[in-house]
């Protein structure tokens, strides 16, 4: 168990490694320069400039730099917004995202674990029919087209919640729901599945047999077995839910992360994208990572070891 | 016929009579594996349904901008904005122009696109995975950890910035989306294949002494085709929600061309007042990955035999 976690440790440590190099040299493989504008700048601020970030430096001594920047948690100043670092936007901005993603998280884990739970219960019954083909839409329809959709209906036309802006509740309502959409359907139909391939189980019929009540079945034998494979995807599904922030925090004008990383890419802000680029990787490996180490003490079951054949 | 002891009898040739009475004819021809999923196939309705609207949007999107009365590019300044009418089926953009000719040369880019990287991503998979699970031990290990690091990193991440480096085109949205897009196939096909090395009739052909190329060719590989398939449907969709998420974030193609994702991020200016410019590419992205969702799934139920209840 140890040598499995450290294992993983080591492949986390060499992936964000291997990210941040990858994304130092990529960065640097663009043609042009960081100050290249419309305007002509004259040879002298240039090269003021130039000095002043150290980019006049030999590339190698600049990755060593940057490299051991990152490893400080400090990533650097902005091109574009003078005085501003990366780390001041990120801190200023992730705030945002993070409340933002994880009511999404929360609302997708419960409406898809309720959801999913009562259509396999009306198995074959027009109530799962109809879940189901939600499910489709939900997964089908992307993250950012919903939330114009919701925005246009619920905003505009229905004036039930604030078209834009952050502040309040409510201003969050219509951005969770977009972002929750296609992780709650995911999970809905991984609950659902799960479910009635446990109820036809032998320890369900024991447990039925032997007189239990039909909530204690439920929820201690059914809904704990059917929960565990879904925990596995935690990491995939807040990839997405941060992915489709860029999106729909750009629709509702939410002045989160996602927004600032968007920003910087229609900026060409060099270091503000390679620093966001790295975090966000950061953040969605070590969900992962901790999702699986969860894992492991939660399903008692699992194999560490693959078996392995030749041919 | 006299001599003939009973025992030998039993090798002749039965008459005519008793073939009629005795020999009950073979009810069907035994099923393929490709038959039987098709038959289970066509028993989803849903995923019948999304194949016939794939068809049709595959048939429009390739004659559709051959026989409207407009250019994709063709500008009507004072006609700008115009709701959808007879002139205009789906209405036209700030720029005056007609978007039911945009809407099919958005299809064309974004099934394109979709079809593209998945095939790409399939090529570089199926060789990868199958590759992996066959030289095993140490290299296996090295070519499966690999995949594992490059698979941690965030999909979209990674697609956003080699668009940034490389700049926008529909070349370089399939190049950024194949770059790491071939993981999710390699490994599936990796799983596959480990468990087939196992089978009796793979042992059998290595006793009989058939090459790996042969074994992987003619045994492996045609016995995975079915998870094959059902990825490669599900691969489309993801690859056409990508380039519209670019397009949207103003990565994707550039104007004047017509891309679903930039008529979506073009509308999202105008929703409040002219809401059908949003709404017709955002109904055809979602139309499409519906389909394309709905017939891997069906796929999926018909050709994975351990999915079956």
């Amino acid at each position: 168990m140890t040598l499995h976690i450290l294992k993983k440790i080591g492949i986390l440590l060499l992936s964000l490694f291997i990210v941040s190099t990858a994304t130092f040299f990529l960065m640097h493989a663009i043609p042009g320069d960081p100050f290249t504008q419309d305007k002509a700048i004259p040879e002298e601020i240039l090269k003021a400039m130039n000095s002043h970030y150290g980019l006049d430096k030999p590339l190698f001594y600049q990755y060593v730099e940057y490299m051991k920047g990152v490893m400080t948690w400090d990533l650097g100043p902005s091109f574009k917004y003078q005085g501003r670092t990366v780390n001041e936007i990120i801190s200023e901005g992730f705030p945002v995202s993070l409340y933002l993603g994880l009511e999404a998280l929360t609302l997708s884990i419960l409406g898809g674990v309720v959801l999913g739970a009562f259509a396999a219960f009306k198995y074959h019954k027009w109530q799962d029919n109809l879940l189901m083909i939600l499910a489709v839409l939900g997964i089908s329809i992307p993250s950012f087209i919903l939330a114009t959709f919701l925005q246009y209906l619920f905003a505009m036309k229905l004036n039930i919640f604030p078209v834009a802006r952050w502040g309040s509740f409510s201003h969050t309502v219509l951005p969770a729901l977009s972002l929750s959409a296609l992780p709650m359907a995911f999970i809905a139909r991984m609950i659902r599945s799960n479910m009635i391939e446990i109820f036809q189980q032998d320890y369900v019929t024991t447990a039925k047999s032997k007189g239990l009540n039909t909530n204690v079945i439920i929820f201690r034998h059914v809904l704990r077995n059917a929960i565990l494979p879904v925990v596995t995807f935690l990491g995939p599904l807040s990839a997405s839910i941060l992915t489709g922030s860029f999106a729909v925090e750009k629709i509702f004008g939410i002045p989160g992360l996602g927004q600032w990383f968007v920003l910087s890419i229609s900026n060409r802000d060099y270091t503000v994208i390679m620093g966001t680029t790295i975090f966000y990787s950061a953040i969605l490996m070590f969900c992962i990572f901790a999702v699986d180490i969860i894992y492991c003490f939660i399903d008692p079951r699992i194999k560490l070891k693959e078996s392995k054949c030749k041919i | 016929m006299q001599n003939i002891d009973n025992a030998s009898y039993l090798f002749l040739p039965l008459s005519e009579e008793e073939k009629e009475n005795h020999l009950q004819p073979l009810s069907t021809e035994p099923l393929s594996f490709w038959r039987d999923g098709w038959i289970r196939f066509k028993g989803n309705k849903l995923a019948l349904i999304g194949s016939y609207v794939l068809l049709f949007l595959f048939i429009m999107a390739i004659f559709a901008p051959f026989f409207t009365s407009y250019k994709y590019y063709e500008t009507h300044l004072n006609l700008k904005n115009m709701p959808p009418c007879k002139k205009f089926w789906f209405g036209t953009d700030e720029l005056g122009r007609d978007l039911f000719t945009r809407v099919w040369w958005g299809a064309r880019i974004s099934l394109f696109v979709g079809i593209m990287a998945s095939s790409i991503d399939l090529l570089i998979g199926v060789l990868y995975g199958s590759v992996a699970a066959i030289v095993g031990g140490k290299k296996e290990e090295l070519m499966m950890r690999t995949c594992d690091i490059l698979y941690s990193i965030p999909y979209l991440l990674v697609v956003i910035l080699l668009m940034v480096i490389i700049g926008p085109g529909i070349m370089t949205i399939i190049l950024a989306l194949t770059i790491t897009g071939w993981i999710g196939m390699a490994r599936i096909v990796r799983s596959q294949i480990l468990q087939l090395k196992e089978m009796e009739f793979v042992k059998a052909a290595i006793t009989m002494g058939a090459s790996r190329k042969r074994i992987l060719l003619k045994h492996l590989i045609p016995n995975c085709m079915g998870p094959i398939v059902i990825t490669v449907t599900l691969t489309i969709p993801s690859a056409i929600f990508a380039e519209a998420f670019l397009s949207f974030l103003g990565l994707g193609v550039q104007a004047p061309i017509a891309s679903w994702g930039t008529m979506a991020n073009d509308g999202l200016s105008a929703l409040r007042y002219y809401p059908w410019r949003l709404f017709f590419p955002a109904g055809f992205i979602s139309i499409t990955m519906l389909c394309f969702n709905l017939v891997g799934d069906g796929l999926r139920d018909a050709f994975d035999p351990r999915l079956r209840s």
